[in-house]
């Protein structure tokens, strides 16, 4: 916009990302309605490709914006303030499971059977198995991010930033691998279900969503690999990569809380 | 006057329909969108509620009928529909709480003048905010197909109470259910952002010179709202994902019968909802002490404790929720906890009150339409708020349970409270934002009618709970028909008052009287937004405004 600017807030232009992405969550949901009352799950799949398709547009213009020069110093410290306080509503989100969890394992619904209480059937899967290697796996991938992270701001390596994000991203995947398989393992060899009992359902809506978000947080830090090859980030510049890194961590400790929590503590 | 606020007229408006209020990074157009959008929402939902009374007035059924709604009385023979009561008293709830004072406190009067009062070219991710708005339509739309939807009881729509409670949210079948708690969780991401914009445009983006404590009162009130939000709003997501997953996918979360335990969704439920009731008055706070200074051409009293009553009644919203569930098999410990904190709210809330009333101690108060609902505000949320402290003694909450005890207590904070703060703010600031004055007699009309309206509605109700009659029934004995009677005369009243109000703003768009001046009230009026011409040019503040623009010499 032919606009004199006097100060250093980023003044944006109009934009249909919006409103397209509104339009998309709409359909999405509706259609996630109809998927769920078995009518038709086409609608669903249509919202959602609308949704990943302005995800995309949007912050590849974001990018660009970047690019123009628009992230002036005081933009760049409302981004971070952004990003932060998206991460504190995850942390609020995560919350209603975490309640839900102690809630029942520390007040379990016991049942009268006639002359006396029954505590119900705690399910809980060997802390020391898998999910301790995968506590491992994930925190070194936060190391390898924070090793690229300082790789990038000091001296500008850009050969251990990408390494490291790389590595990062590597260990990522595999965590959400070994997870995938420890569902598998559950679900088809140790007659757990999806739904059914009260720690069924604790268990698998809290890992979950914290596998949700780590396959975001994967998806993020691949867009910051690529950028990264691209040439993009500076060692003062790279609020991507530097919301993408606080992302991960964040990931990596509410795993923490579900590890100390759900699989050690929760054990009978 | 700021040569920031004339400087935008250099250029002009050239932006075509669909850009400018569709593809919106503007926040006075998107706050202005915000407020039509839920003034005919509230409409929708007012006409639900005035359809209640109709059928309320007598004992008996006489509209809401299995053989159909009807409108008019009829002596054809009426099996009586619950379902449909239920149904409108859930659209009614829902509508409200999230799609009319949220949206019309915080995304409109907070987009259009949280920015101009702190001195802001605009909120610090403009396209996000126009997400905000747009989520916001998705969910209303959302909101309405689960109204319209099949649902429970092989009828339309869904009965189960705006707070969504189970075993019955978890049953009610149908797609309509699904569709309220997709409108939420819509309502609530993009309630969520809107809390990050405010936040960070409140930090990072002050004129500069504008320290926290120098920041105008109703940008505070934002500022604290948008805390409750970020933090209650997730935890409701998570609350009602489980609802989603125990209706569909065979999760026990809230199922006795799996291990499951139904108050807990009411524990994370309230743990929202009580921010909530928080996050509907904070900014009306905000706009009532502006109004109020104005009006009595006094500085604000006390501003400092005004800041810190806001804050304190934040934190406190937090550790107070399970006063709603007192008759739910708490421990007496838990009760008397809960009985405790709800009172210490009082504090705060008190040294609110005082502090506008002594704002006009002495004042030269001017009875413009404005200062008329802020009055009005002012002598009816103490009402509510007295009867909030009643109903807070656990013991006493025993017999007021769910009786219209409690449904007279909310509408006095909020259909009293908060909406006569939205009509304030709506009076005050229409001349800065259409650069068009409203009626005065007819303002004062509107006043007057929704005053004497609402508390023709409400008041009575504290009679019927005090003599038993329950919340949420389609019909009553003949021994609550006289009060009922008057409740619905008073229902009439407001809606027409609601009707007028349409009639009044039409009237001022299209021949009120042009306002010239950049503040058309007194020197009073001394935030940022009254340095910019009415309306304000597309561009605000595209050179900060300077100290001497804003930081008077009045005790701030």
């Amino acid at each position: 916009m032919a606009h004199v600017k006097n100060h250093d807030f980023h003044i944006l232009n109009p934009s249909i990302w919006p409103f397209a992405g509104s339009v998309s969550a709409f359909v999405m949901l509706f259609g996630g309605v109809l998927w769920m009352h078995g009518v038709t799950s086409l609608m669903f799949f249509a919202g959602f490709v609308g949704v990943l398709y302005t995800m995309f547009a949007w912050w590849s213009e974001t990018v660009a914006e970047n690019k123009a020069g628009d992230h002036t110093p005081v933009v760049r410290i409302g981004l971070r303030y952004g990003f932060i306080l998206f991460i504190m509503s995850e942390v609020m989100f995560f919350a209603a499971w975490f309640w839900s969890f102690f809630k029942h394992v520390i007040y379990p619904m016991e049942t009268y059977a006639g002359t006396e209480y029954v505590a119900p059937n705690i399910h809980a899967v060997d802390a020391f198995h898998l999910p301790l290697i995968n506590t491992l796996i994930l925190l070194l991938s936060g190391c390898a991010v924070t090793w690229a992270h300082h790789a990038l701001v000091h001296g500008n390596n850009r050969k251990d930033l990408i390494n490291g994000l790389a590595i990062g991203i590597f260990l990522g995947a595999i965590f959400t691998v070994l997870q995938a398989y420890e569902y598998y393992h559950l679900l088809a060899h140790e007659e757990w279900q999806f739904g059914g009992d009260e720690f069924y359902s604790n268990f698998f809506m809290a890992t979950g969503f914290h596998g949700m978000h780590v396959i975001i947080g994967t998806i993020f830090l691949t867009v910051c690999l690529i950028r990264a090859i691209k040439g993009h980030f500076t060692p003062e510049q790279h609020i991507g990569f530097e919301a993408a890194a606080w992302y991960w961590h964040f990931v990596d400790v509410v795993w923490l809380f579900l590890f100390f929590a759900v699989y050690l503590w929760g054990q009978p | 006057m700021a040569d920031a606020a004339i400087h935008g007229h250099e250029h002009e408006d050239n932006r075509g329909f669909f850009t400018r209020w569709f593809m919106s990074t503007n926040h006075k157009d998107i706050g202005i969108l915000y407020l039509i959008t839920s003034a005919f929402v509230g409409l929708i939902s007012v006409m639900f509620t005035v359809y209640m009374r109709m059928e309320l007035q007598e004992p008996g059924v006489q509209y809401m009928c299995m053989e159909g709604a009807r409108f008019f009385q009829s002596s054809a023979e009426c099996t009586p529909n619950g379902h449909l009561w239920n149904v409108l008293i859930t659209g009614h709830g829902i509508l409200m709480m999230f799609f009319v004072v949220i949206p019309a406190l915080f995304g409109g009067f907070g987009n259009y003048f949280m920015p101009l009062q702190i001195g802001a070219p605009d909120m610090a991710f403009p396209r996000m905010n126009n997400l905000s708005y747009w989520l916001y339509v998705a969910g209303t739309t959302l909101a309405v197909c689960s109204v319209l939807a099949p649902g429970g009881n092989d009828q339309l729509g869904s009965g189960v109470g705006w707070v969504l409670y189970p075993p019955l949210s978890v049953n009610e079948g149908g797609m309509s259910m699904d569709l309220a708690i997709f409108a939420v969780h819509v309502s609530g991401a993009s309630s969520i952002l809107g809390a990050i914009n405010m936040i960070t445009t409140f930090l990072n983006m002050r004129a500069p010179g504008m320290s926290l404590f120098k920041v105008p009162l109703f940008s505070w009130s934002i500022f604290v709202t948008s805390w409750l939000i970020l933090l209650s709003l997730p935890v409701l997501a998570g609350a009602i994902t489980m609802l989603l997953m125990d209706r569909n996918f065979g999760f026990t979360f809230f199922d006795p019968a799996g291990g499951g335990d139904p108050i807990l969704y009411q524990h994370i439920l309230w743990f929202f909802g009580h921010p909530e009731v928080y996050i509907i008055i904070l900014p009306g706070f905000g706009i009532i002490s502006h109004v109020i200074a104005t009006f009595s051409r006094k500085p604000i009293f006390g501003y400092l404790p005004m800041v810190w009553a806001i804050i304190a009644i934040g934190v406190l919203g937090f550790v107070v929720w399970a006063h709603h569930m007192y008759t739910v098999g708490m421990s007496v410990e838990q009760q008397a906890y809960f009985m405790l904190a709800t009172m210490v709210i009082a504090v705060p809330t008190g040294v609110k009150v005082f502090s506008w009333i002594a704002t006009m101690w002495k004042g030269s108060i001017e009875f413009k339409t404005p200062m008329l609902w802020a009055f009005g505000f002012l002598f009816l949320f103490t009402v509510g708020g007295v009867t909030g402290i009643v109903l807070s003694q656990a013991a006493v909450d025993r017999y007021y349970h769910d009786t219209y005890y409690v449904v007279a207590h909310f509408h006095y904070v909020m259909s009293l409270g908060a909406v006569f703060a939205i009509f304030a703010g709506i009076y005050f600031y229409l001349p800065k934002m259409t650069g068009r004055m409203y009626s005065e007699t007819f303002g004062k009309i509107h006043f007057w009618m929704m005053f004497i309206g609402a508390n023709l509605t409400f008041f009575p109700q504290h009679f019927l709970g005090r003599q038993g009659m329950p919340r949420r029934y389609i019909d009553y004995p003949e021994a609550f028909a006289y009060w009922n009677q008057w409740s619905s005369f008073g229902a009439y009243l407001s809606f027409a008052s609601f009707l007028l109000f349409f009639g009044i703003i039409a009237y001022a768009l299209l021949r009120g009287a042009k306002v010239t001046e950049a503040n058309p009230w007194n020197e009073y009026a001394d935030t940022l937004e009254w340095t910019l011409p009415s309306p304000p040019p597309e561009h605000t503040f595209e050179i900060l405004p300077k100290q001497e623009d804003w930081d008077n010499k009045h005790a701030h």
